[in-house]
């Protein structure tokens, strides 16, 4: 039944779009983070005129479903081209990959916040205190009190975001960008095997997901070599 | 404006009835959904707190494929997969072309089997943080093994198991409009068909956004009240 000499064939088509998956990624979860983390520190000062839009941004790109955020942006804005073409960015809005880098970005970053948001807020109020009667500045107290301690404490949530990030990467299929899903479903179409085309691309997807986990958990472990796991 | 108006409007010509219609749709196929999973998910929780090694590997198994797979792959192996045995079986009984699975219920399913491995991690979480005296306690009063499930834990289960259950919830809500992808009209289709009819994708996609937006808030603070409720009479931090 199972048949190996057919994985053997698929498993290089299938691989010939991890670089687009990885990419698709990479990118958003990296621009995603960098938005996350401005937005997290921009919401400590407590400006209304500041903190109300974010919140707003936050709801709505929690509130709605990915898939509708790609569409928006790819379909949705193209509809605008005469004015994207004369402010100059239809160059960017014509390709699906940057929509969808733009919009998997703004999702992650909408999620993001919200970890990175909690976990500064979870930093103990002492050693804030303790770190202004050093006489530090607030960008010192920042940078080498408060961030350090945050974002190790946003490790555990933030790799589930990232994982989340890694599946919904996927989504990038459906407005044309030929990664692993994109290739499985050709795949499923052209030889009729869901089950064995399903094993492979999910086994990839599996090992990606694996690999950002130990390296995090390894991450986390080196961060605190004082606490001593169960 | 006015003409976004006209298109999303209830009346003759306007796409506002099919857009609310659709709406119901997705709110159907999540609810749906939605349960399956608790059913998939209560048998995988009991599996992964089961001491036996072969429900516990099963169920740990089935949490980690179907968190790890995107749901869009999950999705086209349910409806491929089970379409291609229904033409199969259609050819052995004489008829010639594609036998497509029904796509609501395969919709349903595939949320369920999603929905299903996240909502496992939730009750298993939730069963370990009731208290160990409360089982010593039913058992003392003489419950039956079921009874004391029924009338004594879940209960108190529920009111750690209901933050996590209104998260998975919101995630389900969000993920039904992947379920577009099989044919089934629900609101995301019905908002690329529209798109493509009136060539307004962007109108058709906010109001789609915005539909979804009011479903998930309006579903949002009916468990907020549904914690309230399980928490009454008790002081929590």
């Amino acid at each position: 039944m199972i048949d190996l000499h057919f994985f053997v064939e698929i498993i290089p088509t299938l691989l010939s779009g991890l670089p687009l998956t990885l990419q698709l990624a990479g990118l958003s979860i990296a621009i995603g983070f960098a938005l996350a983390l401005l937005l997290a520190l921009a919401q400590q000062g407590n400006h209304r005129m500041l903190v109300w839009p974010i919140r707003a941004f936050v709801a709505v790109f929690r509130g709605t479903p990915l898939l509708v955020q790609i569409f928006l942006i790819y379909y949705g804005l193209g509809q605008f081209r005469p004015t994207l073409q004369a402010v100059g960015l239809w160059w960017v809005f014509r390709e699906p990959y940057w929509c969808a880098i733009i919009a998997l970005s703004l999702n992650t970053a909408a999620y993001g916040s919200e970890i990175l948001r909690g976990a500064i807020q979870g930093v103990p109020r002492g050693l804030v205190e303790a770190a202004s009667a050093f006489g530090m500045t607030r960008i010192q107290t920042l940078r080498l009190v408060v961030l350090p301690l945050a974002l190790r404490q946003a490790i555990p949530s933030y790799s589930n975001e990232i994982v989340l990030m890694v599946k919904g990467t996927s989504l990038a299929s459906i407005v044309t960008l030929m990664e692993v899903t994109g290739i499985a479903q050709g795949l499923i179409s052209q030889t009729y095997r869901a089950v064995e085309v399903f094993v492979a691309a999910g086994a990839i997807y599996l090992t990606i997901n694996f690999a950002i986990i130990s390296a995090l958990n390894a991450l986390e472990t080196w961060l605190t070599p004082y606490r001593v796991r169960a | 404006m006015t003409d976004a108006l006209h298109i999303l409007s209830l009346g003759k010509g306007g796409w506002g009835g099919a857009l609310l219609l659709a709406a119901g749709v997705t709110f159907a196929l999540s609810v749906l959904g939605f349960l399956l999973g608790a059913l998939f998910g209560a048998v995988a929780a009991s599996g992964r707190l089961s001491t036996r090694v072969v429900p516990s590997r099963l169920a740990k198994g089935y949490g980690t494929v179907f968190r790890g797979v995107p749901d869009l792959l999950t999705i086209y192996l349910l409806y491929y997969g089970g379409s291609i045995a229904l033409t199969e079986i259609g050819k052995f009984f004489g008829s010639a072309g594609f036998v497509g699975l029904p796509t609501f219920a395969t919709g349903v399913l595939a949320i369920g089997i999603i929905s299903g491995a996240y909502q496992a991690e939730v009750y298993r979480g939730a069963y370990l943080a009731v208290d160990p005296g409360q089982f010593e306690a039913s058992k003392a009063l003489g419950l039956s093994r079921f009874q004391s499930l029924r009338l004594v834990i879940i209960p108190q289960l529920m009111r750690h198991a209901l933050p996590g259950l209104g998260n998975v919830w919101q995630l389900v809500l969000k993920d039904s409009a992947l379920i577009s992808v099989i044919g089934l009209v629900e609101l995301m289709r019905q908002s690329q068909i529209g798109a493509g009819s009136m060539r307004e994708p962007f109108v058709f996609y906010l109001a789609a956004a915005a539909l979804y937006f009011l479903i998930a808030a309006v579903t949002g603070s009916v468990f907020r009240y549904g914690e309230a409720r399980a928490w009454r009479g008790m002081v929590h931090a």
